[in-house]
């Protein structure tokens, strides 16, 4: 891992113009430090001689010009250098949005969306040191020791001989602790993360902690938790910083060493005495632009470990291709010839050679014991997840070729735990299909057996819900899910065991808008109670991701 | 200022470490700005071309600084991140102490994700609080005063340009940086929760957009929040930028004006030449104290909106609290009662007015009704999570209110559709209800709720992770594991909250089967939607819909 991740770099060239203006202004600022030890030398040196003020007067009034030519000069290099950075940051972080809402819907790499939450939000920030700091800090690093180098070769051999021998320590030592820091910045972004995911899951699920007056013992482990962070971490820092005060005592030797060696040079009349001050005031600038790289890469190797996590989240697999003109269910059959499919972590088929077909019109329940595979094979239809070999073909065409937004179109899913976006209800049941009217989700809801508790609601249709809204049963929660499926009338209609958390009246009333739905459409239903798949005109039992046995109804 | 005072306290930073903290921080400023000082002087010294002799000793200072320096600046950065380490522990451990009575119903009105925001990454922002705030001001001020004084020594009209230049640099420009920071800081930190919580939401929800083709609405929401935080962003930019350059000029300034008064007072004599150039290196070095100052100031203002959203959340007090002198707990066996109970949460209507319901030890009784009747408020109640607003909860005939609240959930094992399952091992989710449990014993309870031969074919068995909310199992396992953890807390009241959702009939009849058998002689309640369970049972309540 490098601080900075090509791919990184390659999303920077979008802001290139901006990093370039940055660099420049940076080296200009650093040039005018330059000019600034001149002028003090020589004024210095002039007054030792004995010159009075006004003599110097011009050397001074140089040096105010030069103090704000500086001064704008680094105001500009950080606006630009800031911005640089979000811009990048702000792609990164849409490109992660991107790959999990259009390219892997569903959470198949075991990724924590909480912590992808918090990374891609705060965690990200980091990467501003990085393009505010570290790129600017680069160009420093390369152009000023040279630049002083050069003009203390040219007063003194000598003394540049000192700083020639010093200066190697400075990126020597900062290659050695790199590599070790690199490992550790992963380990400690790792350790933060894992940190975040346990305070996120206790927050959750505080009441049943509570419930098991587990709460307050909760404290004493978040105490442990934290206290073992701060343990490994500053085992980490300890030797960080210990690379940090090496470069720092290579520079402060140097300056030293240069102090002394000229010192005695000057005393036995070998140097002259605005010479030796320029090359003292002018030592510090030899190693701080990469004291400053190595501090710099320090605070970019933490947005370094979480660029490259976010990186690997956003290029985690290609968009999906298929661009063929989608094939209705209502005309034409589904069929699974041979699938198979694994999630990519694991050893075990989901889905063993899966083999039938559903034909237009046909309601077929996917029944069967938890954990058998029957919503992977939802997963399949939707586009989910990919085959990982076998087809799934609608009439003659290769799902996997078909345009996947047009596919969907044709679809209506409700899966085993809904989820209520934070808003209004009807803008909930509104999934199915953002155009309708009040009536139209009225009627959906009606349909879905919902409609009377939502008239009920404090505000109706328009009651708040979702994460800090109004709290609402998986009941309730599984009868908005189903309205929006009746909102968008499609001609396919994958139900994830809809009746599982209603009541008895409610789930006569579901069953029968099932009954209403088949007619005219195809409905794939995974089901765990008899009497619902009884209703279907297919049964198939699976067992271990496999179709064990069919029954026709 | 209070808050400050008030996030220090919460972090508990104990006067001794801190004060070697910044005794520490203090030295290695100071070393590194004698050694420049030193070498100056040095310079000037040899210019007089005295015998070499003369040199020696500011020869061997200017070396002893050389590592003295790097030396303190290690040990100061080891003593103050520890320092904020342990800090940012307190905080974390407080604050949790605070939240931990208010769950579940005064929760709810944060934002899921806003709330994590805060716990989280708020609490870690305010790491900053002493290692780039409180840390560096404190040091800037011995140092500065220190340096003031030695070119006082010197030549008192340059120290009073320097103190105005150190004050101008080290406060004026810092706190203008700061102000006009805070206005941002505050609204970025709200645009980040906001961000997050909108994100953490569509992560969650990302399959069902895809599959209702809302993905793209939902990717500009995500983005127009993302682009208020850039906008955000880039103001603060601005102001970022104004400050360090404001501060370059002031250094750059007071060092013409101490240049110019040391060059002047060597010339009507009243300055040894040797002194002008050291004065002159005394002034520019001295700002190494106060440079860290301006980035101090802004990370203070973004830590102190942290902060504030932190102290936010510990203000909040429980509505529910222990009576100061509670009765002992009551005896099994229990009876458990609702006596005319009217609930209702925050401003809403009712959830069921004037309610009855009787549990002798040993009964068994089911609680159905239509979706939204009140059945899940019902175990609020019980659990004494809510307190009714009319009517009376009791154990064993005592109202829970003179109740320790510790008895009173010790009293009921709870099944529910909302309880969580906890991203970690079987294993420790069922130690949640009996910590000390052997593996036998949660093999039993795994058993009791027929999971033990899934379990029993897992390779890594009890240490099987489940995934977040218990992800990585099936519906119908869920429901599962969290009834065997209820088996296993030992409780006399069992609270079945619809434990068959999810698993198919025959399951959900077997499950019945041995739960009812395994609880033994212990009450049952059971809240159902479905018939299986029904015919176990000694009595029906049936909620009336609202």
């Amino acid at each position: 891992m490098r601080v900075l991740d090509p791919r990184l770099l390659r999303r920077a060239r979008a802001v290139r113009a901006l990093l370039i203006v940055d660099a420049a202004l940076a080296v200009v600022a650093a040039l005018l430090v330059l000019a600034q030890a001149f002028l003090l030398a020589r004024i210095a040196a002039r007054s030792f001689g004995g010159s009075s003020l006004d003599d110097v007067t011009p050397a001074l009034v140089l040096l105010v010009a030069v103090v704000s030519a500086r001064a704008f000069a680094t105001w500009g290099f950080e606006v630009a250098g800031r911005r640089a950075a979000a811009d990048v940051i702000s792609e990164l972080r849409l490109d992660v949005v991107d790959a999990r809402l259009r390219r892997r819907p569903a959470a198949l790499d075991g990724v924590q969306s909480a912590e992808v939450a918090t990374a891609a939000v705060s965690g990200v920030e980091a990467l501003e040191a990085t393009f505010a700091r570290y790129v600017p800090q680069v160009a420093l690093a390369a152009i000023v020791p040279v630049a002083v180098l050069v003009i203390v070769a040219w007063i003194d051999l000598l003394a540049a001989g000192v700083m020639l021998i010093t200066l190697p320590l400075v990126p020597v030592f900062m290659w050695l602790v790199g590599r070790y820091t690199e490992r550790r910045a992963r380990e400690r972004w790792q350790a933060l993360a894992v940190l975040a995911n346990h305070f996120h899951d206790v927050v959750r699920g505080l009441p049943t902690l509570r419930a098991f007056n587990r709460g307050p013992a909760q404290a004493e482990r978040i105490a442990e938790v934290s206290e073992e962070y701060r343990r490994t971490t500053m085992g980490t820092l300890r030797i960080a910083f210990l690379s940090g005060a090496i470069l720092e005592l290579a520079a402060t030797l140097g300056i030293a060493l240069v102090a002394v060696v000229v010192g005695v040079r000057l005393a036995e009349g070998d140097i002259g005495f605005e010479s030796s001050l320029t090359v003292l005031v002018l030592a510090p600038e030899l190693y701080l632009p990469l004291r400053n790289l190595a501090a710099q890469w320090h605070a970019s190797a933490d947005g370094g470990a979480v660029a490259e996590r976010m990186l690997d989240l956003a290029d985690a697999s290609p968009a999906e291709h298929g661009s063929a003109p989608a094939p209705s269910p209502a005309l034409e059959p589904i069929r699974f010839e041979r699938v198979s499919f694994r999630y990519p972590a694991r050893d075990v088929d989901v889905a063993r050679e899966v083999d039938f077909e559903v034909r237009p019109g046909e309601t077929v329940a996917l029944v069967g014991p938890s954990g058998g595979g029957k919503t992977t094979l939802l997963s399949l239809v939707l586009r989910f997840v990919e085959p990982s070999s076998g087809r799934i073909l609608v009439g003659d065409h290769d799902l996997a070729a078909v345009d996947q937004a047009a596919w969907r179109r044709f679809v209506a899913y409700v899966p085993q735990q809904p989820t209520l976006f934070r808003g209004a209800v009807a803008d909930n049941v509104r999934l199915g299909d953002p155009g309708a009217t009040d009536e139209a989700v009225a009627a959906a809801a009606g349909l879905a057996g919902a409609h009377e508790f939502v008239s009920a609601l404090p505000d109706g249709y328009q009651t708040v819900v979702g994460d800090g809204g109004r709290a609402v049963s998986t009941g309730e929660r599984r009868r908005i899910a189903l309205a929006r499926a009746f909102l968008r009338d499609a001609p396919l209609v994958l139900l994830d065991e809809p009746t599982a958390d209603l009541d008895p009246e409610s789930a006569a009333l579901v069953a029968e808008a099932v009954e209403r739905l088949r007619v005219g459409r195809t409905v794939v239903l995974v089901a765990h109670r008899a009497e619902l798949a009884a209703r279907a005109d297919r049964i198939l039992r699976i067992d271990g991701g496999r179709v064990v046995e069919e029954v026709v109804a | 200022m209070t808050t400050i005072r008030r996030l220090v306290a919460l972090a508990g930073l104990p006067h001794g470490r801190t004060g070697l903290a910044v005794g520490l921080g203090a030295l290695a400023v100071g070393f590194g700005i004698a050694l420049i000082t030193v070498a100056g002087y040095l310079i000037s010294r040899a210019a007089e071309h005295p015998p070499i002799l003369a040199l020696t000793t500011t020869i061997v200072v200017v070396r002893f600084l050389a590592l003295a320096r790097p030396l303190a600046r290690y040990l100061e950065r080891l003593a103050s991140h520890d320092l904020a380490f342990r800090g940012l522990g307190r905080v974390r451990a407080n604050v949790y102490e605070r939240i931990e009575p208010l769950a579940p119903g005064e929760l709810d009105a944060y934002r899921r994700g806003d709330l994590v925001n805060r716990f989280v990454a708020d609490v870690d922002a305010l790491e900053g609080i002493y290692l780039r705030g409180l840390g560096p001001l404190l040091v800037a001020l011995v140092v500065s005063f220190a340096c003031v004084v030695v070119a006082g020594v010197v030549l008192p009209a340059a120290a009073l340009v320097l103190a105005v230049g150190l004050g101008i640099g080290g406060i004026a420009v810092p706190v203008l940086a700061a102000r006009m920071s805070r206005l941002v800081g505050r609204s970025q930190a709200s645009a980040r929760g906001e961000l997050a919580a909108e994100l953490a939401e569509i992560l969650r929800g990302a399959p069902e957009l895809a599959a209702f083709g809302r993905e793209d609405d939902a990717f500009a929401r995500v983005a127009a929040a993302d682009g208020e935080l850039c906008r955000l962003g880039r103001r603060d930019a601005f102001v970022a930028g104004l400050a360090e350059s404001t501060f370059v000029l002031v250094v750059g300034l007071t060092l013409v004006g101490v240049l110019a008064l040391a060059v002047a007072a060597h010339d009507t004599g009243t300055l040894d030449r040797v002194l002008v150039a050291t004065l002159a290196l005394l002034a520019v070095s001295s700002f190494d104290g106060v440079a860290p100052l301006p980035a101090a100031a802004r990370e203070l203002s973004s830590t102190l909106a942290s902060g504030r959203r932190v102290l936010e959340l510990s203000d909040r007090a429980p509505a529910i609290a222990d009576d100061p002198r509670p009765e002992p707990a009551p005896q099994p066996p229990v009876a458990v009662a609702l006596e005319g109970v009217t609930a209702r949460y925050a401003d809403e209507a009712p959830v069921f007015e004037d309610l009855d319901l009787r549990l002798e030890p040993g009964d068994r009784v089911a609680l159905v009704g239509p979706s939204g009747a009140g059945k899940t408020t019902v175990t609020s109640l019980l659990l004494r999570f809510l307190d009714p607003e009319r009517g009376r909860v009791t154990i064993g005939g005592r109202d829970v209110r003179d109740l320790r609240q510790e008895d009173v959930r010790r009293t009921f094992a709870l099944a529910g559709q909302e309880a969580h399952v906890f991203a970690s091992s079987i294993r420790e989710n069922l130690r949640l209800a009996r910590p000390g449990a052997t593996d036998e014993e949660l093999f039993d309870a795994l058993r009791r709720a027929r999971l033990r031969d899934w379990v029993g074919s897992l390779p890594d068995g009890l240490d099987t992770f489940v995934g977040e909310d218990g992800s990585a199992l099936s519906g119908g396992q869920r429901q599962r594991l969290v009834v065997a953890r209820a088996l296993l807390a030992d409780a006399p009241v069992l609270l079945l909250d619809e434990p068959t959702a999810h698993l198919d009939s025959d399951t959900a009849e077997a499950l019945m089967a041995d739960v009812f058998d395994a609880a033994g002689d212990r009450t049952i309640l059971l809240i159902t939607h479905r018939p299986e369970g029904l015919d176990l049972v000694d009595d029906v309540v049936a909620l009336p819909q609202r």
